[in-house]
């Protein structure tokens, strides 16, 4: 099954004469995690917004999950992402006026699907953390005293929990140090295969792409 | 319910701005709602003075400035009136009662009231209520004096002490009726109402103390004792004003005319309700500019409210991305804008009422200390809720601001907001 598809997709900003995406063609199967290697300005951020579903193509199609973005109002888009999507940033990915915990469990309060996957939101949040290396102790800290690699596990936590289909991953990495980045990777792919979801990571450091089972040269696929 | 959460989380996290902003509607909700409670008070106050009087008679001048002297112990009387017209009005078949008033001396600063027992049966204030005695009984006797609340409290005066009257109403007047001292016989309870600023003595005295002067001095070489005086004839020829209750209501109106073409004698009798409405009309008009003033305050509040909410716009970018990016519609972080601004207002609304509340209560024996005017009790009406629930609906109509500017950007940073 294909996780994600894109069909003739064209994006052009208002008021501009080029199109910033031009992608004939691009899938990607479930459990392939892909890699999205792009330069800052080659559409990476505007392809981000489109995968989310705030944004929508010019012309041309997205179907995500077999569903077609194109068919959805906004409003079912932002449902859809609230179901099926984890949601990963380069950096400041936390509420800091939650706990941990509950920045974790955030996601099963905007989908009912991904808490009814959760079961006990806190238990699952809990299991989760303690998997991606942060114990009991840690879970009892206030969010502002996490350093970075620990913040973007509780990230990762995040987006996972309520195992959603598709995790999109913005530069989650490039605020961390060379082995902090190799083990938060590992714990990343780890929890994803074990529930069975497909990340979608992007970023511009050649370094990270070895890891992945494809890469995707946008330069390549974006025929702008 | 977890938008309320979120709302309410957000909101501690910014606790130390958040309490300034809700201080700054707490304020300027209790000076509103603060204004108009005291206005309602000093209206009550104003029409409590005089109650169940069908009409009052005096010289003829204006109603108001006719109830301002008779009623209020303010301004003079440009003239008396006859004794036989007082007498004449008093028998007529429709009059119940009168009581006649004598004013013109003072004491310490105080009015001296000369009228006789039928005042203290007959005057009513507030909602129909009598005078009370404090202490003591109306006075029997030419030099009797019953005092008012205020009088005996400022003064320290007690039954049987003796007080010299001073000529005219100025409260530096040199000119004392020295050789006839009053007794208090009586202190009445405090009304609220002019009654407390007032020495109340007999008719017959306020005729004995000026029996040997003339033209506002004594007569030289003639001085009349206090008791001989007493033995006189001490019929007055003329009062200032007098009180009149009807036996039905409705003739007021007519015994009002036919005074008013009371031939021998140029009368006015004015009735104390229309006559009170006409003056708080006239003195009345700083309500509005009081409402104004408050409106605009509270104004201030809001606008604080919404400079806050504004600069936290900037701060709060990346915390709209995360929720975007949990799912959020861009609908919801609108409301959550509105959401915050409503809570805020609520409880700045609740505080200031409680403000508002504690204040009174705290300044209650103070104020009644100072100005003998008793404050009741603030609670909340319906009109007190129905103005809170307005401040409330100002605050998420000024929210809609950041909001739509919170509501727009979400669109266009969707997930990839760069700090």
């Amino acid at each position: 099954m294909n996780v994600i598809e894109f069909a003739n997709l064209r994006y052009r900003w208002k008021g501009q004469q080029q199109d910033i995406l031009n992608i004939a063609e691009l899938q990607i199967r479930k459990g392939e995690h892909a890699f999205l290697r792009g330069e800052s300005g080659s559409g990476k951020t505007t392809l981000l917004n489109l995968l989310a579903g705030i944004l929508t193509p010019t012309s041309g199609h997205i179907r995500m999950l077999d569903n077609d973005f194109h068919a959805m109002k906004s409003s079912q888009r932002d449902r859809f992402r609230a179901d099926h999507m984890g949601v990963i940033f380069q950096q400041f990915n936390l509420l800091p006026y939650l706990s941990i915990i509950d920045n974790v469990s955030l996601p099963c309060h905007f989908s009912k699907m991904r808490k009814e996957r959760a079961g006990d939101i806190k238990a699952t949040a809990s299991r989760l953390l303690e998997h991606l290396k942060l114990d009991n102790e840690f879970q009892q800290r206030p969010v502002t005293e996490l350093s970075v690699g620990q913040q973007q596990r509780v990230a990762v936590a995040r987006a996972l929990i309520g195992k959603p289909e598709i995790i999109i991953a913005d530069e989650p990495t490039s605020a961390l140090d060379t082995n902090t980045r190799n083990d938060f990777l590992s714990l990343l792919f780890d929890e994803a295969e074990s529930q069975g979801s497909t990340i979608l990571f992007v970023s511009h450091d050649p370094y990270i792409a070895e890891r992945f089972p494809r890469v995707i040269e946008l330069e390549e696929v974006n025929q702008r | 319910m977890i938008l309320l959460k979120l709302t309410w989380q957000s909101l501690w996290n910014r606790r130390t701005t958040l309490l300034l902003t809700i201080l700054s509607i707490a304020i300027s909700v209790s000076l509103v709602l603060g204004v108009e409670y005291i206005r309602k008070e000093a209206r009550q106050s104003f029409m409590n003075t005089i109650s169940d009087t069908d009409l009052v008679v005096g010289a003829r001048s204006g109603p108001v400035q006719l109830l301002l002297y008779s009623v209020f112990r303010i301004g003079n009387a440009t003239n008396n009136i006859s004794w036989d017209s007082y007498q004449e009005i008093a028998q007529h078949k429709w009059v119940k009662w009168t009581v006649p008033l004598s004013l013109g001396d003072s004491h310490k600063g105080y009015r001296v009231l000369g009228t006789n027992t039928d005042y203290f049966t007959y005057y009513r204030y507030a909602d129909k209520r009598e005078l009370a005695f404090l202490e003591g009984k109306p006075f029997a006797g030419v030099y009797g004096a019953v005092l008012g609340a205020e009088v005996a409290r400022k003064l320290g005066y007690q039954l049987g002490d003796k007080i010299v009257i001073a000529h005219g109403a100025g409260s530096t007047s040199f000119s004392e009726h020295k050789n006839k001292p009053f007794t208090v016989s009586g202190i009445l309870k405090p009304t609220g109402t002019a009654v407390d600023r007032t020495v109340h003595v007999t008719l017959e005295g306020i005729e004995a103390i000026h029996i040997d002067w003339r033209a506002g001095t004594p007569i030289p070489g003639l001085e009349v004792s206090a008791e001989k005086a007493a033995s006189m004839n001490l019929q007055p020829k003329v009062i200032t004003a007098f009180l009149v209750g009807l036996k039905t209501r409705t003739a007021a109106f007519r015994l009002q005319r036919e005074i008013n073409e009371y031939k021998p004698e140029a009368l006015l009798a004015t009735i104390p309700g229309i006559a009170l409405s006409e003056l708080w009309r006239a003195i009345g008009q700083f309500e509005v500019v009081l409402r104004i003033i408050t409106f605009f305050v509270l104004i201030a509040g809001l606008l604080g409210m919404l400079t806050t909410l504004l600069t936290t716009l900037n701060e709060r970018r990346r915390e709209m991305a995360i929720l975007r990016a949990v799912g959020v519609p861009p609908s919801q972080v609108f409301f959550l804008f509105v959401l915050e601004a409503v809570i805020i207002a609520v409880l700045g609304g609740i505080l200031g009422m409680l403000l508002l509340g504690v204040g009174i209560l705290l300044s209650q024996p103070w104020i009644a200390e100072t100005y003998g005017f008793y404050l009741r009790t603030w609670l909340p009406q319906t009109n007190d809720w129905l103005l809170l629930s307005v401040v409330v609906g100002l605050a998420a109509l000024f929210s809609t601001l950041p909001a739509w500017i919170a509501y727009r950007r979400s669109l266009q940073d969707g997930l990839t907001v760069k700090i």
